[in-house]
């Protein structure tokens, strides 16, 4: 393609590129922005900056899998009677049923609980399908309070406060008419096929000292059984954290721009947030000034697609990740044997992002009864299971070169970064280098 | 029969003094009532403390003496919760069934998310009264705060004085009803015509609540619906 | 994020009592912050003798009695201090801007936290439990008084990020909430050569009205200043010499409860801070609507 412009002399502007040219037509032609899932798109610093030093001779690596290398982690011991006992540190993050069909959310149930570990609900309430089939399931508690319902707070395993989304900090959900059918709209007590707008602010609090009072109702009503976690957008995570653990938070979530499943406008997406990498060491920095490192559990989100980056996550100082558009991939999404049909609603395997729309030939992404028919729940849950259990084990594998002997013994020192950028967010040395930008040599 | 049952509910009645017993003794105690439980309870020296009475689900009843802080029987089933006095932040809000009755003012967000039950405030409620409501009947026997009914899904508001700035502002299917005056009116929320079966609603409503104001000397107020699907010539509302 | 709490009395047999009133208000307060506290009292006999100026400073980088000396030595007049935890209090029988003058030339680096003939403000970090100790807020009395809990936010602990801000002659500042547009509100009043103590955004809002004060604005003016002019969330509680006034921003999300008697005007973010004060139980109680100005007057 390219090339064929290129011979003809003709050359494409690096400030008004061709994605740019169809933006600016897009919304001239309909006077709306664009509204997408996927999260941010461009390049940003991401974990592929970093690398890990694997023991040689100074330091020895552990043998494969012979010497233990320990995956567990327990989230949200500080106040609750009942924390969660996770065998991976890979969660399942928030996703509503509404946005996922049920079967997705009963396929995400399966894979995390074969594996042992958590998956969360979302705007919109819990539904049988996943309660059922989740062990460990966390009830977020969002600002439209949609389907909030105190026997599902009782009945699920902890509680995550929604304060914001990496993909759009200080912005409010959004589900588009297409998706709120009979039962959404039911479950959300809204009219079937509205545009759903939900708030940015929860409707009774506004602030930490607020929270805190929020967060001691929810302490009584579930008998300080149940975990609190709460959940913010990165954007000031050093000041956000460090807040939440004032108010008194078991567990902190930090969803970096990355962040994907959460449908909003392409302009939130990419630009509004900062990147995960960057995120992690400033909400550990947090953490540790306040003497709370590892006993409030920090649990990190936004483009997390593997072992590797779980491994780094660690290293950072997290003690869990959760995953949202690696878990869609892994049950189906953009699957390269439904290319066809993607291509039919005017996007390809790979590319399709238009969550939202409703119209997701897998199945996974739409209240359509016939489009969910493409979506076996049994077959989702293997595969999301299997995905889970190689992400651990090429988390262990890096963990054991290291000579840990658990994930979470990983630790800051075991990286270094091959780009400034990289170096400067993550705290860490230029690779080759005892250079930390920012930092005195 | 009527009687007996008093003298009943009477013997019942355990009294809970927070100047000497925590919150948390309270709401332990309400939870551990059995099911079906009409048990009476009484809280003396509340002075403002937050999550009195919250998370009930048996059909008891508890009486507060005097000022509440914030979310007062949150979330409240089946439960008749009363408070002799005024309410905090939150009262009754996400409340799923049963009654609550504040006989001073409420705080903000009074009933916020609210999905069934009955809240009743005798004096004044604060701005973002019934935000978000989703089903809860409210009536407000004073006037209410801004932004009251903001983006109400449904249930009835009831506002027997005046409604401030943005009244039911991105509403969607919920109904107010106000006999006063209502300084503005938010985005998509317009005055409607009372036919009969809205006269009596709120006639069942005003009953329900103790009060006699006069069905007729109210307005009703609902969504027009222009938001509930994106159109470019609305952006501005938005 | 703050815990707010303020007493104006109108029955001068009540103000013997006015700081173990306010104490109870302050500790009640707690709960909405815990990383610092601080009051601002109004006629205190002690704090605030008839005839003398009064100025207090933190971060002292002398000792009380050093410091006491050091005053008097650049004032040339007798000085009096006291140590009241973090907080150095000094008065002496001269003009205010005299007393502050020779403070600051005694004491490079302290930061002034109030200077006038009615008002003292005593603030730190810590819990305001112990701070109220260190303040010996029990003992104090006054016509009026401020107090506030913070929860810090964006700017350090410290206590510079202490509320009570007082950058005016007898005027006083407390916030809950934050401002979102404070930084370039900071950058235009330092182009006027305003010069500030602190990173904190009330102190910007403090800034502010005591510019429109000087300027010749009264309280409710320059508090609706403010409205036009701040963006965010917030309930401020402020004093002058014959003031008390609170205002909300347009929104007014964070608390905020008055309760007025016969004998004394209250404000705080939570009811529960009130349930201490004589006949509170016959008191009028109302939340004040967002962007009208309270003010009452002696």
């Amino acid at each position: 393609m390219t090339d064929e412009f290129a011979s003809r002399g003709l050359r494409e502007s690096a400030t008004f590129d061709r994605t740019t040219i169809a933006a600016i037509q897009h919304a001239a032609r309909t006077g709306i922005y664009d509204i997408r899932g996927g999260g941010a798109k461009r390049k940003l610093p991401h974990f592929d900056d970093l690398v890990f030093l694997g023991a040689s001779m100074s330091r020895y690596p552990l043998e494969g899998y012979r010497e233990r290398c320990d995956t567990d982690v327990v989230l949200g011991a500080r106040n609750a009677r009942f924390p969660l006992h996770l065998s991976t540190p890979v969660t399942i993050a928030g996703m509503s049923f509404g946005a996922l069909s049920g079967r997705a959310k009963e396929a995400l149930g399966r894979g995390a609980s074969e594996v042992g570990t958590s998956t969360t609900t979302g705007d919109g309430g819990m539904t049988d399908e996943e309660r059922g089939h989740s062990k460990h399931l966390v009830y977020q508690y969002l600002p439209s309070r949609y389907g909030m319902n105190p026997d599902h707070l009782r009945a699920a395993d902890a509680i995550e406060i929604v304060l914001g989304q990496g993909a759009k900090p200080g912005g409010g959900g959004m589900l588009l008419g297409q998706k709120i059918t009979e039962r959404v709209a039911g479950m959300r007590t809204l009219p079937v096929g509205v545009d759903q707008r939900s708030a940015c602010r929860h409707p009774d609090w506004t602030g930490p000292d607020d929270l805190a009072i929020k967060i001691g109702e929810i302490r009584e009503i579930t008998d300080w059984e149940k975990p609190i976690y709460v959940k913010v957008g990165a954007s000031r995570p050093y000041y956000d954290v460090k807040l939440a653990v004032k108010a008194g938070a078991d567990v902190v979530v930090v969803d970096g721009m990355q962040g994907g499943t959460a449908a909003t406008q392409d302009v939130f997406i990419e630009h509004v947030g900062i990147p995960t990498l960057a995120a992690i060491p400033e909400a550990v920095r947090a953490l540790q000034e306040m003497g709370v490192h590892r006993e409030v559990q920090l649990v990190v989100s936004g483009g997390i697609r593997n072992g590797a980056d779980l491994a780094k996550c660690m290293a950072l100082g997290a003690d869990a990740v959760a995953i949202g558009t690696a878990a869609l991939i892994a049950l189906g999404d953009n699957d390269p044997a439904l290319d066809a049909q993607y291509r039919e609603i005017g996007s390809a395997a790979g590319f399709y992002d238009d969550w939202q729309a409703g119209r997701d030939p897998a199945g996974i992404t739409t209240q359509d009864p016939e489009l969910q028919k493409n979506f076996d729940p049994e077959v989702g849950g293997r595969k999301l299971a299997n995905f889970l259990r190689v992400m651990t084990m090429e988390a262990q594998i890096i963990a054991r070169a290291c000579g840990k002997a658990h994930l979470q013994h990983l630790e800051p020192e075991d990286l270094v970064a091959l780009s400034i950028e990289a170096a400067a967010m993550a705290k860490l040395p230029l690779a080759g280098t005892s250079w930390i930008p920012g930092q005195a040599l | 029969m009527g009687t007996l049952t008093e003298d009943v509910v009477q013997e019942t009645v355990t009294e809970v003094d927070l100047s000497a017993s925590s919150v948390r003794d309270l709401n332990a105690a309400l939870h551990a009532e059995p099911e079906g439980s009409t048990a009476g309870y009484r809280v003396v020296h509340p002075e403002g403390k937050h999550s009195l009475a919250v998370g009930l689900n048996r059909p008891v009843t508890v009486t507060i003496d005097g000022h509440v802080g914030y979310y007062a029987a949150g979330m409240n089933q089946l439960a008749t919760v009363e408070i002799d006095g005024n309410a905090g932040v939150g009262v009754a809000e996400n409340m799923m069934s049963g009654t609550v009755l504040v006989h001073g003012d409420a705080s903000q967000a009074a009933g916020a998310t609210a999905h069934g039950g009955l809240l009743v405030v005798d004096g004044n409620a604060a701005a973002r009264c019934g935000i978000s409501m989703k089903g809860v009947d409210i009536v407000v026997g004073g006037n209410v705060g801004h932004m009251s009914g903001f983006m109400a899904q449904a249930g009835r508001l009831v506002v027997c004085g005046d409604a401030g700035d943005a009244l039911g502002d991105s509403i969607y299917e919920a109904r107010i009803y106000v006999k006063g005056t209502v300084k503005s009116l938010g985005a998509d929320c317009v005055a409607k015509e009372m036919r009969p079966e809205h006269l009596d609603e709120l006639t069942r409503l005003l009953e329900a609540a103790g009060r006699d104001d006069d069905p007729a000397a109210f307005t009703r107020y609902g969504s027009a619906r222009t938001l509930y699907n994106f159109h470019v010539d609305n952006a501005s509302a938005y | 994020m703050c815990g707010i709490a303020g007493l104006h009395l109108r029955d001068a047999a009540l103000q013997p009592q006015l700081g173990s009133l306010l104490q109870t208000m302050l500790c009640q307060a707690a709960e909405r912050g815990t990383d610092a506290a601080g009051v601002g009292l109004y006629g205190d006999p002690s704090l605030n003798p008839a005839g003398r100026a009064t100025v207090c400073v933190i971060e002292s980088p002398l000792a009380a009695a050093e410091a006491v000396a050091g005053v008097e030595r650049a004032l040339g007049q007798p000085v009096q201090g006291r140590a009241s935890g973090q907080t150095t209090v000094f008065t002496a029988a001269v003009d205010p801007a005299l007393l502050e003058t020779a403070v600051r030339t005694a004491l490079p680096g302290a930061v002034v936290t109030s200077r006038g003939e009615n008002l003292a403000v005593l603030k730190g970090t810590g819990h305001p439990d112990d701070l109220a100790t260190t303040f010996r807020l029990a003992d104090a009395g006054g016509y009026q008084g401020v107090a506030h809990t913070r929860m810090a936010t964006e700017s350090a602990v410290t206590s510079t990020g202490s509320h009570p801000y007082s950058v005016g002659p007898d005027q006083c500042m407390v916030h809950n909430g934050s401002f979102a547009n404070h930084a370039t509100i900071r950058r235009e009043l330092m182009a006027e050569g305003i010069e500030f103590d602190s990173q904190n955004d009330t102190e910007v809002g403090a800034r502010f009205v005591a510019k429109q004060l000087a300027e010749g604005a009264d309280v409710e003016k320059a508090l609706r200043l403010l409205c036009e002019r701040f963006d965010g969330f917030y309930t401020l509680l402020v004093a002058t010499e014959n003031s008390f006034a609170v205002v909300r921003d347009a929104i007014a999300c964070k608390p905020a409860v008055v309760a007025e008697t016969d004998q004394w005007v209250a404000m705080a973010s939570e009811y529960r801070y009130l349930t201490g004060l004589p006949g509170v139980e016959n008191a009028r109680i109302f939340e004040p609507e967002p962007e009208v100005v309270y003010a009452w007057e002696r």
